[in-house]
Order: C-alpha cells, then structure tokens, then sequence
C-alpha cells in the first residue's frame, strides 16, 4: 500500500490542472466535486497508508519516482521519505484539510470565483504535502515555495480590493525573507556535505563537532526560515495581515498547516539543532518571547479573526518552546491538537462571519449561543482545547510541552504558565463576548450540513484528539519521560488556564471587573494601543526598512548611472554648438581664424 | 553544410519577405513564419542526426573565406550553440506570433529585419572564427536598430540611437581586442588566424591578457548587460516594438552571456581568474540594484527591462563562478529568462496593443475583463519571482549553489534579491490585474493563437524547471570541455 505514497500530492494535483484549465466549463457542483474528491482521495490513500505504516514495524520508508536534475556533485531525485513524524503531517494535511474543503464547498458556493478558489486551494494541498513528504531539502524547499504561493493566491483571492493584495504581498515578502535564510542554509549543507537529501545531510553532520560554527550558522540559517514560515518573532507580523483571505483559508493554511511548516522543518532537522545548543536555545526563547507578545496582542483585538490569528502566533510559539528544550514528540504533539482545535475555531468563526452579515468585530455580536448552536458549541469546544482545559486534547499536548519546559528551564516554564494564564483570557473573552449577553439581532442564515458537518468531526477531534498520539519515538530521541506525580509544578501548570477563565468570566460575563476602567488611565490605554497594534512592529519594519526602500527607489527611479552617459552626451551636444557656432560664412572671420592660427603655429613651431 | 543552413534559411527568408510585401502586405508574416519552420526542422534534424558522443562538437564547418588574413568562414555546434539555437528559434516564433496584427506598416521590411536579425543571432552562436563573429555581431545589431528606430513607441529615435552607440563603442573594443590577438598569434607563429581554436593558446603576458580580456568583458557586459553598462536597455525595451523587444530580451542579450562563456575565460583563463571577483560583485550588484529599479518603474515594459538585467545578473554571477554547477546554473538561466521575459514582453506588449499605455498607473483589475491574459501573466510574474518548479527557479538556484563554493559573501548578497524579486513581480500583478476594473468599455482576451503561443511557454518554463535533464546533459559536454580548458580549477576546489 505505501507504494501509492506519492498518489497523495498527485490527487491534489490533478484538481488543480481540472480546475484552472476547464473550472470556467464546470458547473458548481462538479467544481465541487473535483476540488473536494481530489483531497478526499488523498485523505483516503493516507489513511491507507499511514495505518499500513504504523501497524508495520514503522521503518522509514523511501520511495524516488524519477531524477528531478543531476548536475555535477549534485543529485536531486523526486524521492518520498515516510516515517512516523510525516505520516502525522499526512494525516493533518489530508484529513484536517478535507474537511475545511468539504466546508469551503457551502461557504465559498456564492463566489463568482469557484473553480479558482478549489484550484488554489488544490495546488495548496498539493505543496505541502510535497512539503511534508520530501526526502531531500531542494524538494522540501520545492513544497515550501509552493505553500507560499498558495497562501499568497488565497489571502488576494478577492483581488478587487487593493487592501487584499496589499496584505497577500506583504505575506509573500515577509516569508521569502526566511525563505532566503533556509536556501542559504541549503548551499551550506550542500557546499560543505556534497548532499541534499535529509538523511544523508544529518548522518553527515553529525561528524560535525557540537557547538562549533557549521552547525551553529547551518541551523540558525534553517531557524530562519521557520520563523518566517511559521510566523515567529521578528517576523511574525505578516499573519493578522493574511486574515484577508477567505475563513477556511486561514483555517487550513494559516492556522492548521503552513505556519506549522517551521516546525515541521525544525522537528525534522532536529539532530542539526542538538548540535549547535545557542540556537536550540534561541529556539526556544523565539518560542517563549513570541507566544507573551502575541498572546497579550490576542487579549486587545476585536475581530474575531485576529484574535485567532493572534492566538495561531501565541500556539506555535508553544511548539517553539517546546522544540527547543528538546521535547520534540511534544512539539508535533501540539501541532497534531492545534490543527484540530483552531481549524475549529476558524471554521466556527466563519460559520458566525457567514450568517451574521459579514461581520467580524466580536463587539458587534452578543448572544449568539441560541441563534447558532453549531458555532456556540464549536467555539466552546475549540476554546476549551485553545487554553488546554483538562481532557480536552489540547491540554494534553500543551501540559506536556509545558513539564517538559519546567526540567530545562525553570524560567521559561513560568513564561509558558503566564502564557498559558493569557490564553485562557482570551479565548474566553471571545466566547463571552461573542455568544453570551444580551443578544443582536442579525443572523440572516443558517449554516448547511456541508458546513455543520465538519464542524461536528473537529469538536470530536478537539476534545478526543489527545488520544491520537501517534508514537514518534522511532524518529525522536526518546524522551526522559518524568513521570512526575502531582505536585506544584503540575498543579500551577494545570490551574493557569482555569484562572484565565475565571478572570475571562469576571470580566466579560459577570461584569464584575470592567475593562473600561482598566484602560481609561492614560497608560493603560498606552498599552492597549501598544498591544493592539501588535508591539508596534509594523511601523518599526515600515520606518526602518519599507519606507527608506521606497524612498531610495523612487528617488533613482530615473537611474543614476544614466546620469553619467547623460552628460556624455550632453557634452557632445555642447561641443557640436559651440563648434557649428563658429561656423558663420563670414569670410573675415575665417581670415581672421586663419591669420591666428598660421602666427600660432608658427610661434609654437618656433618657441618648442 | 547544415550549419551553412541554418543561417541561410534566415537569410533568404528575410530577402524574401522583403519582396514578397509587393504581393499583399499578408505575405512576409507567412514567409517568416515558413523560414522559422524550415529552421526548426533543420535544428532538430541536426540534434536528432548526431549519434558522435566522442566530442563535445555536434558539427563543424570551416572554409578559407578571407585567405590573405588567415579568415575562415568557421561554423561549428556544440551542446551549447544548439541549445542557445533552439532558444532563438523558438522565440523567433513568439516574435513573428505576436507581430501579426501589431505591425501593419511596411511588414515586409519588417519581417526582412526581424530575420537579419535572428540570422546574425545564429551567426553569433555558430561562429568560430573571431573575424566571422564579429561580423555576425554586427549583422544582428543593425536590423534591431531598424526595429526601434522605425516601429518603435513615442521615443524610439532616441532609444534606437542610445542601443547603436552603446553596442557599436563597446563592439568597437571587442573588434580591438580581436584584431591584436590575432596580430600577437601572428608574432608567435608567423601566420595570420582569426580561429577560435588557434587563439585559443595564445601565450600573452599578463597585462596584454587583461587589457584584451576587458576589451572582451566590455562588448559582452553591455550587450548582457550588467551594472553600469545597463541603462540603454530600459529604454530601447520601451521603445521597441513587441516582436523587437522579444528577440532583445530572450535572444540578443544572451548572446553577451554566450560571448563571456565561449571567449571571455577560454581565450584569458590567467586574466579572467583575477578579474573573477570583480565580475562576480558586479553580477552581484546588477541583480540587486535592477531589481529595486524595477520596482521603481510604473512604466510596464521598462518594468520588465529592468528584471531582465536582474536576471542577467545571475548568468554573470554563474560564469564567473566557473564551476560546472554554476555554469549549467547560467545556461538554465539563459535559456528560462529568454522564455519568461519574451512572455513577459508579449504580454505587455499586448496590452500596450489593447489600451495604448504602458503606464500601469492606468491600468487595475485586467482580471475581471482579461482572465486568460491575466492567468499567463500570472504565470509569468511567478517564474520571474523564482518559483521551485519552474526554469528560472532552477537557473537561479544553480548558480547560487555553485557560487556559494567560490564566495559566500558574494552569493549571500545576492540571494538577497529572493525578497526583491517578489517585490517587483507582484507589484505588476497588483497594478495591472488586480484591484478594481478602469476601463468602462470590453478589451479582447487572448485569443487562440495567443493562447497557443503562451501555452507552449508555460510549457516550455514548467519543462526546464521539472525535467531538465535534456537541457543540462545536451550542455554538460560542451560546459566541461570549456570548463577544462579554462584552468581556473583552484577556486574550485576551495
């Protein structure tokens, strides 16, 4: 059965060739039907084969359909690698991506562009699980730039407004920076280790002296790439902005599968970053710094997919975390219990976007729990695994990553119990504000079973997913697991999203705190604003960077070096007046001219 | 006597093209287009024949032609001259396509230039004989001239005059360059050759290398071109008619990095070697500062002008890097930016034809009333911005992978241009396709033979990037044997 592997990106694939070939022919439903049935075939053929995997002996698999290029030292095939960690990116990216396709069916059916967004979304799918799958760094930087132009496609999808487009480049730009930092990373592997392929790459390198500089520049170079993919500190500002996009593409790339993608790279690289400790650490301080400042960004915005973007930051930055204290399996753990819980989140959120005009400021809404049931217990559900409530399956994954945490480092573990305290806010607040109160009238439809459908699945997967563990100590070092009893330490790490909850409920339910007086001094508005703007990183990178570029652009725009041949020609052109000047077809002045001229010659003739 | 035919079918075509206007101005578009199809078929006649794997050389020819100066009518094909080959003849196609409906004066004398100068092209890429190359060099130059000056835009006098004097002054020092070779060989042995392979071990002191490897460098790097040499591009891009902006881009300028591989470090290895970092930092340099020209621009094509010297950038970087990757790298690039950039130019090109403006400031929202031009635009910006999967990706990544052997600094600097490039590419799809619709009255989309055109490119970039095994092993030979002849081994190894 793993011989098919490679059917699983191919599926996709083809949808996409249908759709942007013939999608303008197809009717609705057969746009449906081939966009959707392309990854329910995927789905399909990866749960054949990952359970064939995983009931096996799970040794890696390899399998290398063709040669891509041979040029010298250089030898790339079209190779597929499937281990325990890839079949769990498989199972996300196929089964977490088929339902948000089955739900775009009904959300997206109004559209006048069909057929392009299943073809997007299809050519999507189709990279990352090229991402996911590739045996070899020049293939995995193939998927990689292949979700970046998906995400791009999708966040300007409605391209008629210019603020659509604007967000879709600056998400395109901000994650080539890192792009740029993982393909240097490329030539100094390749340069140094003659290989490109994963494995070859970290058997050779651990030849490599720990903590020396290969290592140490080859993984930060490689952190730099998962940090802009996976929109970690410094460039973690593009991800509010890609909420332009339609709700089940943030749901499905911005929340369940592209931005993991830095983790994933880190996951799978790891050996390289145990050698080079500074940047494991900064891994997880990265992790630490981005899931405080993202989380507190979280707490102030009002729309609801910000808040949710925001969360996607603060959560990723827990995988972060927990890649860089060593707790791998935790981290793709996370990853697996996000992926269930904040597809939900999103699809809920467009559920409510959907039926209540469009709207996305959670101050505008109240009381929605009885008008929308669906989306009330979705938001519930999801936010109960978002703040890692006890058996939900986010508690789980974060509970983990979080002891694991406290045996490294003390310090960070109490960042990551703040964190966690924040998160519970929150995703409450967004609960409390959103469906209970006093309610608004304005729910003009209601959701279908193509929507309900996969909303009920992801509840389900929300709280049970914490069972779905799927075994990676075949890829992992196996961890030190410190079975440790309950004691302080579990106990604070445990109570930290249960006090964020109450705070939530005292200030959004029960009334009893008020925000408004929190921020009517004038430095609590200060940080507010601070906060809401997202620590003011945007203006930073727009003085620092955009604006001077701009400026230094359109100052040359008319190209100083022209200047140079400009004033040749200039030159010339003076010449030839002052020369044809003194042609005036007056006879005595050419005498005269000529009189001079002889006594000159002659003087000089005479003096030399 | 093939390669006898391959630039006289382009020749004679052009002669006939010329007459045949006298008949119905529908002519000469049908003769030109019927002589690129004769070519086409003889190009791949003359790859499919050659079954000789023992030499780099597919096929030679060489007659006595000027025999008092030891000049020799030498034409020969390797890997690279028929790849390059392929290349001209392909988009000579594109060419006379998108000059159709567009050139409705005097197509005869059009078409005829149009063939002069993809005739001087293939000279160019054939030629062996220094004497001979020159020639052909200059028998490309002057009929481009004739397609600004004549079909161009608003400025084209102007623009043609600026291609003239940049190509001929620094042509003028390639000539120079040529002439001493030839008359320091005529010092060593007594005889007098403009042969490539008799020059080819010419022994001269260091300086004399130097200042005739400059001579060389010069000529190349305009025609290339590279910072600072670039600035009469923009404007003869602008200026020129589709069709002439299509053989510019995807033909001509690669005939200045087919000069730097097959003269520049073959005939000066010692010179070359030193002056690598130099060239390598203005390769460097040209990427990164054309790219942030052409986000500057708001004038379409002189947009795509600029990425085009970005993208040259790449082909300088590469051949100076000298190693095999590096060089197959450049090729690559040569070969996907001749596509994307013909693409790109026909495009605009065709929206200069709809809307009479290649301001983009007047453009928005094309994909609403244009989704077929809209989607191969598209395309094309994506393989401009470096997209894995498609030609210019695998140029790009090539060269940077070999270059980073020879300098990490360099290769880092320009690496940078990955965060340009987006920056360019998607500023003209946010101009001119999206955003909301201007224009209150229908423009015609693509139509077949449109489509037809830029689906065999998007083909053709999707081949490159994908399976470019054809291109690389048809080069290999040839890019190793000037590699090995060329000793500059010791950065190599490095």
């Amino acid at each position: 059965m793993i011989e098919w592997l490679w059917l699983a990106p191919l599926f996709p694939l083809l949808g996409f060739l249908i759709l942007i070939l013939a999608g303008d022919k197809l009717s609705g439903p057969a746009v449906a039907w081939v966009g959707v049935g392309s990854v329910g075939l995927s789905a399909i053929l990866a749960a054949l084969v990952g359970t064939a995997f995983l009931s096996g002996d799970q040794v890696p698999y390899r399998l290398v359909l063709g040669s891509w290029m041979v040029v010298g030292d250089l030898s790339l095939p079209f190779g597929f690698y499937l281990d325990a960690l890839s079949v769990t990116m498989l199972f996300v990216v196929t089964g977490v991506g088929f339902l948000i396709h089955v739900y775009s069916a009904d959300f997206m059916a109004d559209d006048a562009g069909y057929a392009r967004f299943f073809a997007y979304m299809n050519l999507f799918v189709s990279a990352m699980l090229v991402l996911v799958l590739a045996d070899n760094l020049a293939m995995l930087y193939l998927g990689w730039e292949g979700v970046g132009l998906g995400s791009y496609l999708l966040i300007g999808f409605w391209y008629e407004d210019p603020n659509n487009g604007y967000a879709a480049r600056k998400v395109f730009v901000m994650t080539r920076v890192g792009d740029t930092s993982l393909a240097l990373g490329l030539f100094l592997l390749f340069t140094q280790l003659h290989t490109l392929d994963i494995q070859a790459v970290l058997r050779a390198s651990s030849q490599w002296q720990a903590g020396t500089w290969l290592p140490v520049a080859a993984s930060a170079l490689l952190l730099g790439g998962a940090v802009g993919k996976s929109a970690q500190l410094p460039l973690q500002t593009w991800l509010p902005d890609a909420m332009a996009g339609p709700t089940p593409v943030s749901a499905l790339i911005h929340a369940a599968t592209m931005v993991t993608a830095g983790v994933y790279l880190i996951a799978r690289t790891h050996t390289l970053f145990t050698l080079a400790p500074a940047v494991q650490f900064a891994v997880a301080l990265v992790g630490t710094v981005t899931l405080l400042i993202a989380g507190c960004s979280a707490l102030v915005q009002t729309d609801i997919k910000r808040i949710l973007a925001y969360s996607t930051i603060s959560q990723i930055g827990y995988m972060f975390l927990a890649l860089g204290v060593g707790a791998w399996s935790a981290a793709i753990f996370h990853l697996l219990t996000h992926a269930f819980f904040k597809a939900l989140l999103f699809l809920a959120a467009g559920a409510v976007i959907f039926c209540f005009h469009h709207e996305h400021d959670i101050f505008r809404m109240g009381g929605l729990r009885k008008a929308m049931p669906v989306a009330f217990w979705s938001f519930v559900i999801g936010s109960a695994a978002l703040a890692a409530l006890p058996l939900t399956s986010g508690y789980y994954s974060k509970h983990d990553i979080l002891l694991a945490t406290f045996d490294a480092s003390p310090g960070l573990w109490a960042a990551g119990c703040l964190g966690a305290l924040i998160t519970g806010i929150y995703s409450f607040r967004l609960v409390f504000v959103v469906f209970f109160g006093p309610e608004r009238p304005g729910v003009e439809r209601a959701i279908g079973w193509r929507m309900g459908l996969p909303l009920l699945v992801l509840c389900g997967l929300a709280l049970l997913g914490g069972l779905l563990r799927i075994p990676l100590d075949s890829v992992f070092p196996v961890a030190v697991e410190a079975h440790r009893g309950f004691d302080a330490v579990s106990g604070i790490t445990l109570a930290a999203p249960v006090a964020g909850l109450a705070i939530a409920a005292l200030f959004y339910l029960t009334g009893t705190f008020s925000v408004r007086r929190l921020v009517s001094s004038g430095w609590g508005r200060g940080i507010q604003n601070y906060w809401f703007s997202g620590w003011g990183l945007d203006s930073l990178y727009n003085a620092l960077l955009i604006r001077p570029f701009k400026a230094i652009a359109g100052f040359n725009k008319d190209d100083v070096v022209d200047a140079g041949y400009t004033a040749i020609a200039k030159l010339s052109l003076g010449l030839h007046y002052l020369t044809s000047a003194s042609q005036t077809g007056r006879l005595r002045g050419y005498a005269a001219a000529m009189g001079f001229g002889a006594v000159l010659i002659i003087a000089v003739g005479l003096l030399s | 006597m093939m390669l006898l035919a391959l630039v006289a079918v382009l020749f004679l075509g052009g002669l006939a093209a010329l007459i045949s206007e006298r008949w119905s101005p529908a002519t000469p578009r049908w003769i030109a287009l019927a002589a690129l199809a004769l070519e086409f078929v003889l190009v791949l006649l003359q790859y499919l024949l050659t079954t000789d794997q023992s030499s780099a050389w597919i096929a030679d020819l060489k007659r006595p032609w000027i025999a008092r100066f030891g000049i020799g009518f030498h034409l020969a094909m390797d890997g690279l001259s028929l790849a390059l080959v392929m290349l001209t003849v392909v988009l000579g196609f594109m060419a006379v396509s998108c000059s159709w409906t567009e050139i409705k004066q005097r197509p005869g004398f059009f078409y005829f230039n149009l063939l002069m100068c993809l005739a001087g092209t293939v000279g160019v890429f054939l030629a062996l004989d220094l004497f001979l190359f020159f020639f052909s060099w200059e028998v490309m130059i002057i009929p481009m001239y004739f397609l600004i000056s004549i079909w161009g835009h608003e400025d084209r006098t102007a623009a043609a005059i600026k291609f003239v004097i940049f190509t001929q002054v620094s042509g003028l020092l390639m000539l120079l360059a040529i002439v001493m070779l030839a008359l320091i060989y005529h010092g060593d042995t007594g005889v007098y050759s403009f042969d490539y392979f008799d020059l080819l071990g010419t022994r001269l002191d260091a300086d004399t290398a130097f200042w005739l490897m400059l001579g060389f460098f010069v000529a190349f790097t305009v025609k290339l071109p590279s910072v600072p040499f670039h600035t009469w591009l923009p404007d003869a891009h602008t200026q020129a008619p589709t069709g002439g902006s299509v053989i510019l881009a995807g033909v001509m300028l690669k005939t200045g990095a087919y000069g730097l591989l097959r003269f520049v470090i073959p005939l000066f290895p010692e010179a070359a070697h030193q002056f690598a970092p130099v060239a390598m930092a203005l390769g460097a340099v040209s990427v990164l500062y054309a790219a942030m020209m052409a986000f500057a621009q708001s004038d379409l094509k002189r947009l795509i002008a600029y990425t085009s010297v970005s993208h040259m950038g790449f082909v300088l970087l590469g051949v100076f890097a000298w190693n095999l990757l590096a060089l197959q790298g450049a090729v690559m690039t040569m070969l996907a930016h001749g596509i994307s950039a013909a693409a790109l130019f026909m495009i605009a090109g065709a929206l200069q034809e709809r809307l009479h403006t290649r301001e983009m400031g007047n453009m928005g929202g094309f994909w609403t009333a244009m989704p077929r031009l809209s989607a191969v635009a598209l395309f094309f910006a994506i393989a401009s911005l470096g997209l894995p999967g498609l030609g210019n990706f695998l140029g790009e990544f090539l060269v940077l992978l070999g270059a980073f052997k020879v300098s990490m600094a360099l290769t880092a600097l320009a690496a940078l241009v990955m965060i340009l490039s987006p920056i360019y590419a998607l500023f003209i799809i946010q101009k001119a396709f999206h955003g909301p619709l201007r224009q209150p009255y229908p423009i015609a989309d693509f139509g077949y033979r449109d489509m037809a055109a830029m689906g065999l490119l998007v083909i053709a970039s999707v081949w490159l990037g994908l399976h470019p095994h054809l291109v690389l092993s048809e080069t290999e030979p040839s890019l190793q044997t000037l590699q090995s002849s060329a000793a500059m081994e010791s950065t190599d190894e490095q």
